[in-house]
């Protein structure tokens, strides 16, 4: 561009995630809306000397639909956008979220100067509840009410805290929210603290998220030399100021109880509801806890009105979500989508379908919390209700696509043993009901159970749901329930014929070299890792299955489809 | 534990002490020093625990407990590349174990440990929120996207001549 002498023309943005993970990295030129994407830096030239100066487009850096095989320029048309409404979003990918005055520019910290102006805490709280809006971090409790409840708590001082210790595995909506706008959060929380009375706002992240981290800190100070944080507000007489604490690394500390212990320097572990948070919370002090995401919503209710925000989504769950689509589908990114919206319109429309042309298996949301939604449920409109009715759950939205190559009870096996791994150990039923949970399900995967295991992992299931303190232990044996609901022929396949339908559990498989097909073309002995594959050029190889390790290696390397997983 | 008490350098544990004053000591901010002492020492071990608990006034028990509540805290010392390999869900239907194999294969180390060498360590993370470039292997800071089974002998050749 300053070859070019082109700075005072165009301006060049660092901006947040455009959410479309797939087809990155990604360039975006406006006003007219093109949408370049797997941009290489070679590429950068061609877009400055065509599109820059002779106001061509680079037709070969355009994305291509893949149903059609037509280019589309305008990131409006494709299919991946198309259904999204973005709210929360709405900054991320279109200003620099290192530049305060980008944000200013997008009606930032307008809705805080309204409240300041126009409305009392009171009426600014009645306007939250008004707008339906619901946690965004998993529970789904109307933040509205969750202000009222601390505003109406007498104390010296309040706490507001913003939850960004997202770690939902395979959700990563909060830190693309605070990479590409922190402001909004920021914001948030000023308009919170007005409302409850809290002069003190918290930020707790994770310490693997280091360029959330860097951003917010440049956010803090940009809005402290501009006394959008610190005293006296805009004029106002309110008091507000943001910190960061770090989280290290604790699952169960995105409850709220954990997280305020983790904050005063303790173990991450819940304790008992109530006293709630809202009463007694960081140091004893009423203290409000919400998500990045609920945050990042909040200016545009007040910019837009509760109004606006409810005519979105359905009669329970106003709004939008945004969801971290990931796992087998060709469209893997960030979106987000009104409320009501079904998961065949998720994943078929927005996310292009099933990788490489595989069938559909199953969807899990909600993370280790949440259940596996499979093809009955594909009609359903996606709410906070309906996920749970259905035997999952919203969670924070990660969302991860499955095909036909997936074993349901690998699947579970892998979410117990995060949760073994992530229980604080506090209460014995999560503590060992879920040890003993994936020790079942490794029995199963290694054919080493019988029918009556299915039965008690139902039965133990039932414990650690109903006997577990908090969010975690409670929710744990959902992927496990949600599976034996949608998938019995599965784990009856593995206890009762030994057999992984889907060709996943080691113990349960063989790789065998199918004569017909076999050339001797020694890829698959060359590449074995153990040498447990012998034949001559041009002969028929063998396997010999006393040494193999099943690390699949042969299997990938053949080009004749001699393999066979059996 | 082993007996043998690990000698610290005089010069870490003074700017240790400095962390600690700069939080004023308080037993509420043990969590923001253990972060400071890691990147101080790389891991903490006993010793560097018993001076944190001195400096804040807790008990070691109770740094221990922190210490060892939260996977970001490692009381093992980690090798001079820790390669990190994601295990979040993405990564994981994307064949994250069939790559966390292959690194175990090739260094012929088990995750949580160090190659003799202390040039490697593997250790699983769960994830880091770039699951469009599933599966996620990082070596250091460098991340690494898309990884295959075969692409895991070309990410440790590119750290074969360093010394």
């Amino acid at each position: 561009m300053n070859a070019q002498d082109l700075q005072d023309e165009v301006q060049v943005v660092t901006t947040g995630c455009f959410g479309f993970c797939e087809k990155g990295p990604i360039v975006k030129v406006i006003p007219d809306n093109t949408f370049y994407v797997s941009v290489e830096p070679g590429d950068a030239g061609e877009i400055i000397a065509e599109h820059a100066i002779k106001g061509r487009r680079v037709d070969r850096l355009l994305y291509v639909d893949p149903t059609n095989k037509q280019q589309i320029a305008d990131s409006r048309g494709m299919g991946f956008y198309k259904k999204q409404i973005r709210i929360a979003l709405r900054n991320c990918g279109l200003i620099d979220p290192e530049n305060i005055d980008e944000y200013l520019a997008a009606d930032g910290y307008e809705a805080m100067g309204r409240v300041f102006a126009e409305m009392s805490p009171e009426e600014a709280i009645q306007e939250m509840i008004d707008s339906g809006l619901r946690g965004r971090g998993g529970g789904g409790f109307p933040a509205g009410i969750k202000w009222q409840i601390a505003s109406k708590v007498e104390a010296d001082q309040k706490y507001v805290v913003c939850n960004a210790d997202e770690g939902d595995p395979g959700a990563f909506m909060d830190r693309s929210i605070l990479e590409g706008d922190p402001h909004s959060v920021l914001e948030a929380m000023v308009i919170n603290g007005y409302c409850i009375g809290a002069t003190k706002g918290l930020i707790y992240i994770r310490a693997e998220y280091p360029l959330a981290i860097n951003r917010l800190k440049i956010a803090i100070g940009q809005a402290r030399d501009y006394g959008l944080l610190g005293k006296d507000i805009l004029g106002s007489g309110f008091d507000f100021d943001v910190e960061i604490r770090y989280g290290a690394g604790a699952f169960v500390c995105g409850e709220e109880t954990a997280l305020i212990h983790s904050m005063e320097g303790e173990r991450g572990e819940p304790t008992f509801k109530p006293p709630f948070p809202a009463q007694s919370g960081y140091l004893g002090k009423p203290t409000n806890v919400n998500n990045v995401e609920t945050f990042a919503n909040v200016p545009v209710i007040f910019n837009k009105g509760a109004k606006w925000f409810a005519g979105i989504g359905t009669e329970k769950s106003k709004g939008t979500k945004v969801f971290a689509l990931a796992g087998k589908i060709n469209n893997v990114g960030l979106i987000e989508v009104p409320m009501g919206i079904t998961l065949r319109e998720v994943i078929f429309e927005i996310g292009g379908g099933i990788k490489d042309g595989k069938k559909f298996k199953a969807v899990q949301t909600g993370g280790p919390s949440g259940g596996c939604l499979t093809e009955k449920h594909l009609d359903t409109p996606i709410d906070f209700d309906n996920l749970l009715s259905a035997g999952s759950m919203m969670g924070s939205g990660g969302m991860i696509v499955m095909d036909e190559d997936d074993c349901m009870v690998a699947v579970a096996k892998f979410y117990l043993d995060f949760t073994v791994e992530e229980s604080c150990g506090k209460c014995s039923p999560c503590r060992i009901g879920n040890k003993r949970l994936y020790e079942l399900l490794d029995n199963i995967t290694k054919g080493q159970a019988d029918k009556e295991d299915l039965e008690n992992m139902r039965n133990l299931c039932g414990v650690i749901r109903d006997s577990s303190l908090c969010g975690l232990g409670q929710t744990s044996p959902n992927p496990v329930l949600s599976t034996m609901d949608n998938f019995m022929d599965e784990y009856i396949a593995h206890v009762e014929e030994d057999r992984c339908p889907s060709g996943v559990c080691k113990d349960l498989i063989r790789y065998e070299i199918i004569p017909e097909n076999c050339v001797g073309c020694t890829a698959c002995a060359r590449n074995c890792p153990v040498n447990c594959i012998a034949g001559e050029r041009k002969q028929l190889h063998v396997i010999d299955q006393s040494l193999c390790i099943k690390c699949n290696a042969c299997f990938e390397k053949c080009k004749f489809n001699a393999v066979a997983i059996i | 534990m082993t007996s043998i008490k690990l000698k610290l350098k005089e010069s870490e544990v003074q700017q240790l002490k400095e962390v600690a004053r700069s939080f004023d000591n308080k037993p509420g901010e043990l969590i923001n020093v253990l972060h400071k002492a890691q990147e101080i020492f790389g891991y903490l071990p006993a010793e560097v625990q018993e001076v944190v608990a001195s400096e804040l006034n807790v008990s070691v028990a109770k740094v221990y407990g922190v210490v060892t509540f939260y996977s970001f805290f490692t009381m093992l010392p980690r090798g001079r590349y820790p390669i990190s390999i994601c295990t979040g869900t993405a990564c994981y239907v994307r064949g994250a174990e069939k790559v966390l194999d292959e690194f175990k294969r090739l260094l012929k180390v088990p995750v949580g440990e160090t190659t003799a060498d202390g040039k490697f360590s593997i250790t699983c993370l769960r994830c880091v929120g770039a699951c469009g470039l599933a599966p996620v292997v990082m070596v250091g800071d460098k991340t690494y996207g898309r990884v295959t089974t075969d692409g895991v002998k070309g990410i440790l050749k590119e750290y074969e001549d360093e010394v």
